[in-house]
């Protein structure tokens, strides 16, 4: 490309508290290109985004603007710099009209008033830039959420706007409003604005972008131009697999071997196109017991959102859950709670320990709350249950007593783990169980999921990391872009034919 | 976390300690002027002293914050509690004067509470609205709600068995202390022998988290309303008998105040989670040994909220954590602190 390059990045390094979030990282995009920053979680992606608009100050490294070194230290410095960002959530006042948000925190007037009129035209203005169609007086909450985008969008590109970092914009529009979205993207490259763009779907990458960056584990893998760059190829880049390697399970590797009663046995739980607007679509499944089932894809391709359909935390709108031949309505984790359904979520720190109470409070809860309040474990059931999930996981711990906000994140996966086994549970749904803890807990985890297999559970195993699959699933369905994309199953589960799904080249 | 810590887990000294020795200095005190200010004399059979006045004056509000200590356990707070005692006493002064009994008064009065209660817990457990914003409604309706019972005047409450409740002596001891130490027993034993506290502290301390482990959040957070305006509606009828009356515009009169410092006191965060029935209890008492303390020094009435405030700030300082670990780190060692 004979563009010259507008921002520079070098040698960018940002650590907290001991984790390196970004290491030496090399970045560049250019005048009239749009550009994607690809990688999946914990690549660094939002932290370069955040360096990049003055949220964080890098430890080490540069940032030049059109070659002048620039050192953002706000949102508003980076902004003055001609960066501007507009965020995956909509960063406005809803109850504020379009004028006032895109005019708010400059507006033009004298003496403390407000020059409505200077307001008004501004905005008119800025929507007019973007081919925009919209009243400047309506209430921004009441307007859809991708005109709330564009009106982000308009209100980020001041005059002096010269690269726009557009996060996740379209993870909450439809198809049409993507289009219109990538119209106007367009239409800000030609006028030789530059683009980063920050998605998890592949093929909105392959439509608008000239050029890719991906990073992993905060390290550069690499910049590539799209065109030289097939999909597959990038979700070896992401995933930090070459593609060429077809070696598949290595024997030692290959425990999970398909109980060869199993496959014909009822499923105890199937579900049947199941889907949910905005999250998930036509999702097929049947979990048996003695079984690891596999959900795998990439970032942002539907794996949790199917999961909390199945467990009951979001109501499913479309398909249907069985439980042992029996149609259910999932109301509530409650519920599935009451069928014989443990989830363990990704997000353990929200969705997973009751921080402030002990290991012993958090290890019994999913049972007591399913037994009701009036039928009390005693002390000492409590207590030999207690004894019995730290020993058999291994959970390290002071004693029972101890709050579980004090426990490494291994340690309270474990117990979390051990809340559901502790109801004795028919199906068990792990969504991510070993990410964010260390490796020796990984493989004890792992473990102890290849022993719920022979206890006879039926398990969904959850994970961003295609070996993990691999090493312990015996069907696998990949979702791509909310929807399934293959299913694979015994022998044929290869990080080859998975990445392969992943990338829609199945 | 290094090693040594998570081996040795720190417990903190328990709130309820800090309290302890804050009520007895604040006796001492008392006794050193006043040597009198601890006895208890027995007259007519009944006891008397400064001591039984405390615990006497101290019932009502304790028996608020009861019900509040549970709702601040949830992480939310109920500001209409004191309107709710006006409606109780309101209904008690209806009820009673249409020849009704004093059962039927009572069980009235605290089903109108556990009703308003209700209606708290339907805007905050269903419809998510906040605790402050949903409960105000109420504290600011509730007394329009009293002045319309009672038809904008004080209404004088002549029943002998009525007035027992606040006034009368059961076996020489008063009869509303004994209540409400009774109550706050019982209270005490059902959330802890039962897994009604623990529901209660995992909603307070992650509702996502135990909604996710299949608890039905949204209804103990409904039922730890309708039990504060339950608490309220016979705390309505407590103040009524003590009175002789019911008065939509003074009775509980910032109660809910009272009840808020007296949970926060007691060691129960305002942010939920964890919470302590005896330590409300304590706290409750503190406040009134406080202000009779203030009355007994002859503290002009003007003036008597300023000590009260100081006691707030006291307490406040002791439950930041910076503070005490800043304070700690001073007895300590200087040493290195590992991050």
């Amino acid at each position: 490309m004979a563009n010259a390059p507008l921002l520079q990045l070098r040698g960018l390094t940002k650590r907290f508290l001991g984790v390196t979030a970004l290491s030496a990282v090399d970045f560049t995009a250019r005048a009239g290109e749009i550009h994607a920053l690809l990688g999946e979680n914990g690549a660094g992606k939002s932290t370069l985004i955040k360096v990049l608009t003055g949220i964080h100050v890098p430890d080490c490294g540069s940032i030049a603007l059109s070659g002048q070194p620039i050192a953002p230290r706000s949102p508003k410095d980076a902004e003055a710099a001609g960066i501007s960002t507009v965020y995956q959530e909509v960063n406005l006042i809803r109850a504020l009209s379009v004028a006032e948000n895109i005019a708010l925190g400059r507006q033009p007037g004298r003496f403390g008033f407000l020059n409505w009129r200077a307001i008004r035209r501004h905005a008119r203005e800025a929507l007019a830039r973007l081919e925009i169609e919209c009243d400047v007086d309506a209430e921004l909450g009441s307007l859809s959420i991708a005109l709330q985008q564009m009106v982000a969008i308009a209100r980020a590109l001041d005059l002096r706007a010269r690269l726009l970092v557009l996060d996740e914009p379209t993870a909450s529009l439809d198809q049409k409003e993507v289009a219109e979205l990538f119209k106007v993207m367009r239409r800000l490259r030609g006028e030789g604005l530059g683009i980063i763009f920050v998605t998890h779907f592949l093929d909105q990458v392959y439509a608008v972008c000239e050029r890719i960056t991906v990073l992993r584990n905060g390290q550069l893998v690499g910049e590539y131009p799209t065109a030289e760059l097939p999909k597959l190829a990038l979700v070896g880049k992401m995933l930090g697999r070459e593609v060429a390697d077809e070696s598949g399970r290595a024997p030692a590797q290959s425990a999970p071997a398909t109980n060869p009663a199993a496959g014909a046995a009822p499923p105890v739980l199937e579900a049947r196109g199941l889907g949910r607007r905005h999250a998930v679509e036509g999702v097929d499944l049947a979990l048996r017991r003695g079984e690891v089932t596999g959900l795998a894809g990439l970032l942002g391709s539907g794996r949790t959102e199917t999961a909390r359909l199945l467990f009951g935390v979001d109501r499913a709108e479309s398909g249907e859950i069985r439980i042992h031949d029996r149609v259910v309505r999932l109301g509530s984790p409650r519920d599935a709670a009451q069928l014989g359904l443990g989830f363990c979520s990704e997000d353990r720190k929200s969705e997973g320990i009751l921080p402030n109470l002990s290991v012993r409070e958090n290890l019994i809860f999913a049972l007591q709350a399913k037994r009701g309040a009036w039928h009390t474990l005693s002390r000492a059931e409590q207590t030999e249950l207690c004894d019995r999930y730290i020993a058999a996981l291994r959970i390290k711990t002071a004693d029972a007593e101890t709050p579980i906000k004090n426990l490494s994140g291994g340690n309270q996966q474990k117990v979390l783990l051990a809340r559901w086994l502790a109801t004795q549970p028919e199906v068990i749904i792990l969504d991510e169980p070993t990410r964010g803890i260390d490796v020796g807990a990984k493989a004890e985890i792992e473990q102890l999921i290849a022993r719920l297999r022979a206890d006879g559970l039926a398990v969904l195993l959850i994970s961003s990391e295609v070996e993990e699959i691999v090493r312990n699933c015996s069907h696998v369905l990949v979702l791509r872009e909310r929807r399934p994309a293959g299913k694979i199953a015994g022998d044929e589960i290869t990080p080859a034919r998975l990445m392969q799904a992943m990338a829609g080249n199945a | 976390m290094n090693p040594a810590e998570s081996s040795r887990p720190r417990r903190p000294l328990s709130p309820l300690v800090w309290l302890c020795l804050g009520l007895t200095a604040l006796v001492l005190w008392n006794v050193v002027s006043n040597p009198a200010f601890l006895a208890v004399t027995l007259r007519d059979g009944h006891v008397y002293g400064v001591p039984i006045d405390i615990f006497t004056q101290a019932s009502r509000t304790m028996l608020v914050a009861l019900g509040m200590t549970l709702v601040i356990a949830t992480g939310g707070v109920d500001l209409s509690v004191g309107s709710v005692v006006a409606i109780a006493g309101a209904v008690c002064a209806l009820t009673l004067g249409h020849g009704a009994g004093l059962p039927l008064t009572i069980a009235a009065a605290i089903a109108v509470g556990a009703a308003a209660g209700a209606v708290n817990g339907l805007l905050v457990a269903r419809l998510a609205i906040q605790p402050i914003v949903a409960t105000l409604i109420l504290m600011v309706a509730g007394r329009g709600i009293a002045q319309l019972l009672s038809g904008g005047q004080v209404l004088i409450i002549a029943d002998k068995s009525f007035e027992f409740l606040a006034n009368g002596f059961v076996l020489g001891l008063p009869f509303a202390p004994l209540l409400v130490a009774a109550l706050f027993l019982a209270a005490h034993l059902a959330l802890r022998r039962s897994a009604l506290g623990l529901f209660i502290e995992a909603a307070g301390d992650n509702e996502t988290a135990s909604r996710f482990a299949g608890l039905a959040a949204a209804r103990i957070k409904w039922l730890v309303y309708v039990f504060s305006g339950a608490c309220a509606g016979l705390a309505g009828v407590l103040t009524a008998s003590n009175i002789r009356a019911a008065d939509a515009n003074r009775a509980g009169e910032n109660a809910e105040l009272d009840a808020i410092f007296a949970v926060v006191v007691g060691g129960t965060a305002l942010t939920g989670g964890r919470f302590s029935i005896l330590g409300t209890f304590l706290g409750a008492l503190l406040i009134q040994t406080l202000a009779t303390t203030m009355y007994y020094r002859g503290v002009p009435p003007a003036v008597a909220p300023v000590p009260k405030a100081l006691l707030i700030v006291a307490v406040s300082l002791l439950q930041s954590e910076k503070l005490r670990n800043r304070i700690s780190a001073l007895w300590r060692k200087p040493r290195k602190v590992a991050a």
